[in-house]
């Protein structure tokens, strides 16, 4: 193709578009105001025969650049998915006449939004180039798995039947992690009522048969540098040799701690062997060898034995475990199996306050467990004497009573910790703490930083972040499976607390992923939520101030630094969100189909009524990602939006540019709605932390108003869900109404 | 104390849980309870109860064996079926109230006092002469039971209501000298002390 640039337009006019719209003055629009070199109507442009026109124009006519005035950007992607060209497109359907009533005396405000939108869209395009790869990598088939327990070996296991070379790094001399010495697991199959068997063996044995995987033992991951597609990772042993392998992409499967009973005098741990954890009973069981279960202390048969469900976890007492781990419920009716199997006519009580058994065969685990005459007893123990025989005191929830129990044995429910390296963002905890209590606590967790487990050579640290509790999770409803590391992915109980199974089917699921990232990295796609995009950011370095905003604030941790401090970028690392974009002050840094400028003339585009039409002007920079599709749905459901709103989707609110605001502030317009998503605990920002950026940036913004002379309404941040359906357009309306209280703005010329 | 009762008490020393599965009609659903309480707050007269279902199933499990076949908890149950309907794990949970009552009773544990025990002995009674329900004699048993001052004052309350019976035919004062009988009466006591005797054996004989 050659470099001369061809700019079309297409009009549709199904849907209705064609009666709601004179789409001969859309045509004019386009070719006189936007500039299209060239523009065509179709009634149903995203017919094959609509499709095969825009084609042939490429291909005949040389087209470079499409504007595609119909519906909105999230529908028909399939049929509009047009690789070759720059591409964008005007929002008539649901962006105006779906929101517009069909009458007489508002026909006219909505020929001018449908206007408005196409001189966006073109001038838009005019400052776009078509995205492609930038080839920094090529196809990497080789997965590494780090961590040889459960999810480790599942991970290896699986990649390689899909024909990926796998190296599994173990810390340890041998296979098998914590579960490799259980007596039995959990059941995963129907009818679920009895402890299975242990399937690490099995595993450990294909792992050594499969040609695909190679078997790294008493070995660490001493350095790992580079992006998705091209790691090179340093693999350390135990004798100090070394080697270094190039990686497509990592699964981190480092598993978890137990927590540590000590903590737990209340329960006479460490105080006498006859209490145990649930962990270590494991141990006991096997001991066993088929015979029943002795206590550690005299060796006696145990004849009955008192579990304690949730010691030391779902507590608000210091030291404890907030959360619940979900799995030691189940735990603990399996190993109570273990006594009526093992141990004949044993009394067997399991003091629960919530009994939680999730899993297909959960429920049925626990009738099983009930019809085996396993006692359960609602009650919370508060102490454990030791002695001979030792004595329980617990609080009968049932019956409302102080009572207390005599067994040979008290097994503790003790929760799972995270096995996971020290948190990238310990030390920007500290400093954002909002009180000196969170700031002891954040103080206090990046002294006792457990030591890394992948050295990744990045500018934001050397393990992947931590979401909650040590567990390096990233978002559990949008993404599972994904981290806030391109292309690393976390698996089993580092990144929730789980069983065998569920840690099966997270490593299944991770390694997938990670072949999956090995291919996009060597396509140069986009990992999710921008699946399949081909734009990177670069950044021009004559402009560029070494500020560090973008290295700092990248929520993937994508960007490096070179020696002079200049950002390095990596795009296989990155997600697209264009967060650096709105970081920078000097505004360098853009994407091939997205930037400042991209915006900006969209912004300067749109027609500004002289003061005396008394038709304001409303910009809304809505993220793509829930706050677009939520004003799509409203208007499929036919709510109204007000007319003098225009909106423009931005990848992300983290990309907003403070020079957007500025302008179209300066531009005349009279109101803007920012619309990002949840950014707090409980964020629902697809990348993490750009609406939140977004919104340290924007309480910036009362300067400009304040220099502009303007009232601080005029601006205003909103936090949007996908289901906002009805409040999304609510929000615009409540600006043109705020906008007509405090009358239009004075900068219109 | 019956015998019976120090018998039971000797062999299930250790858990009156495994006694109630042994002995109680369906006894062995109490150990399927989740404690989850749907049918406390389901009995329409469970607020008149010392122990409603739930907190009798978990002193079953706490071996609490004395409280449970001495309350009279179980004898409040109407037989509505509102628990059973509800139950999530499906416990037929009228039929073990009435298991355990019949329990309670059959090792001398009832209340003396329980209005609903001593109907249903009297009517067992009255049943057991003829085979049949003599209605006559059953409301004199039951006006009489308290003593023969308060049986004549039960009577006169009553006697409207007893000249209307009679005059609609629904009574028959004949009744009160022998009364109708099933056809084969020795025969019906018979299969009856069969009966008993089959129950007995499987309480003394159950491992």
């Amino acid at each position: 193709m050659a470099d001369e640039k061809k700019f079309a337009g297409y009009v549709c006019t199904g849907c209705g578009l064609g009666e709601r719209l004179d789409a001969g003055q859309l045509e004019t629009t386009a070719t006189r105001d936007g500039k299209m070199q060239s523009c065509k109507q179709h009634e149903m442009l995203c017919s094959a025969e609509g499709v095969q026109m825009i084609k042939d124009d490429i291909a005949n006519d040389g087209v470079t650049h499409v504007m595609i005035a119909a519906c909105s950007r999230r529908a028909k992607v399939e049929a509009f998915n047009l690789t070759d060209v720059a591409l964008t497109r005007a929002n008539l359907r649901e962006g105006v006449i779906w929101v517009r009533p069909d009458t007489d005396e508002n026909r006219e405000t909505t020929q001018e939004m449908a206007d408005d939108y196409i001189r966006m869209a073109c001038a838009e395009l005019k400052s776009m180039s078509k995205p492609a790869a930038s080839a920094e990598q090529s196809l990497n088939k080789n997965i590494l798995v780090v961590g040889g327990g459960i999810t480790g070996m599942t991970a290896a296991i699986e990649a390689a039947a899909a024909g990926y070379p796998v190296h599994l790094v173990e810390k340890n001399g041998a296979l098998g992690g914590a579960l490799g010495g259980y007596y039995k697991v959990i059941p995963t199959r129907s009818p679920y009522d009895a402890p299975a068997e242990n399937p690490v063996p099995g595993m450990v044995e294909a792992i050594e048969a499969s040609d695909n995987i190679t078997v790294h033992l008493n070995s660490t991951i001493a350095k790992t540098d580079g992006a998705p597609g091209r790691f090179s990772v340093e693999v350390a042993t135990e004798s100090g040799s070394g080697e270094t392998l190039s990686i497509g992409a990592i699964v981190q499967a480092s598993g978890w701690k137990l927590f540590d009973a000590g903590k737990l005098p209340e329960f006479a741990y460490g105080k006498t062997p006859d209490v145990v954890t649930n962990h270590e009973l494991e141990a006991l069981a096997v001991a066993a060898n088929g015979g029943p279960i002795k206590r550690p202390s005299d060796g006696k048969e145990v004849k009955s034995v008192c579990f304690i469900q949730n010691a030391g976890q779902c507590s608000d007492k210091e030291g404890h475990l907030s959360y619940f781990s979900g799995v030691t419920d189940l735990v603990s009716i399996k190993q109570a199996m273990y006594f009526k199997e093992l141990n004949g006519e044993c009394d067997t009580t399991i003091l629960f306050d919530n009994l939680r058994t999730p899993g297909a065969g959960g429920e049925d685990f626990y009738r099983a467990g009930q019809q085996a005459m396993v006692t359960f007893s609602k009650g919370i123990a508060s102490e454990v004497v030791p002695g001979d025989s030792l004595t329980v005191k617990f609080e009968d929830k049932i019956l409302n009573e102080e009572t207390e129990m005599a067994c040979d044995l008290v097994v503790l429910a003790t929760g799972m910790e995270p096995n996971s390296g020290p948190d990238p963002y310990a030390q920007l905890m500290v400093d954002e703490a909002e009180d000196e209590e969170e700031k002891a606590k954040a103080k206090a967790a990046l002294e006792n930083a457990p030591p890394s487990i992948l050295n990744l050579q990045y500018r934001q640290g050397t393990d992947l972040p931590h979401l909650k509790n040590g567990f390096t999770d990233s978002h559990f409803i949008c993404f599972p499976y994904e981290t806030r590391r391109t292309g690393i992915y976390s698996a089993g109980p580092v990144r929730r607390p789980m069983d065998a199974q569920q840690a099966r089917d997270d490593a299944t699921g991770a390694a997938l992923k990670a072949i999956q990232a090995a291919e996009n990295a060597g396509l140069g796609r986009a990992a999710h939520p921008r699946s399949g995009d081909l734009s990177f950011p670069s950044f021009r370095k004559e402009g560029c101030t070494q500020c560090k905003r973008c290295t700092v604030e990248c929520p993937f941790g994508a960007i490096n630094e070179d020696e002079e401090g200049y950002p390095m970028y990596n795009e296989s690392r990155c997600r697209r969100c264009g967060t650096c974009m709105g970081a920078c002050p000097v505004r360098v840094i853009s994407f091939e189909n997205y930037s400042v400028e991209t915006v900006n003339q969209q912004i300067k585009n749109c027609e500004i009524p002289e003061e005396w039409d008394e038709k304001p002007r409303i910009l809304v920079l809505a993220c793509e990602n829930d706050a677009y599709p939520a004003l799509d749905q409203a208007a499929q459901a036919g709510v109204e939006i007000n007319p003098w709103a225009r909106v423009i989707p931005v990848r992300c609110l983290g990309s907003v540019s403070l020079s957007w605001v500025t302008d179209a502030l300066n531009n005349g317009y009279d109101g803007i709605v920012m619309m990002g998503c949840r950014r707090d605990d409980d964020y629902q920002c697809h990348f993490v932390r750009g609406s939140a950026m977004a919104a340290e940036r924007m309480s910036k913004v009362g300067d400009t108003l304040d220099t502009l002379n303007l009232e601080p309404e005029r601006v205003i941040l909103h936090e949007v869900a996908i289901t906002d359906v009805e409040r999304a357009p609510q929000l615009i309306n409540d600006m043109a109404e705020t906008v007509e209280k405090i009358g239009l703005s004075p900068f219109k010329f | 104390m019956s015998d019976l009762n120090t018998a039971m008490i000797e062999k299930y020393r250790s858990s009156f849980l495994k006694e109630v599965e042994a002995n109680v009609e369906e006894g062995e659903w109490v150990k399927m309870c989740m404690q989850c309480g749907v049918c406390s707050g389901s009995c329409p007269l469970g607020k008149h109860w010392d122990h409603p279902p739930q907190e009798i199933f978990m002193m079953i499990r706490a071996n609490k064996r004395d409280e449970v076949l001495s309350t009279d908890s179980m004898w409040m149950c109407t037989s509505c079926y509102n628990c059973i309907s509800r139950c999530p794990r499906g416990l037929p949970i009228t039929h073990i109230m009435h298991g355990l009552a019949v329990y309670s009773k059959r090792l001398g544990l009832t209340q003396k006092q329980q209005p609903t025990a001593q109907f249903s002995q009297i009517f067992w009674d009255n049943l057991m002469k003829k085979g049949r329900v003599n209605e006559l004699k059953l409301g004199l048993s039951i006006y009489f039971k308290d003593g023969f001052g308060q049986g004549v004052k039960n009577a006169m309350a009553n006697q409207k209501l007893g000249q209307n019976m009679m005059k609609a035919k629904r009574m028959n004062a004949m009744e009160f000298f022998s009364g109708h009988s099933v056809k084969d009466l020795s025969g019906f006591q018979k299969m009856v002390k069969k009966a008993q005797e089959i129950e007995a054996g499987n309480i003394k004989d159950f491992k």
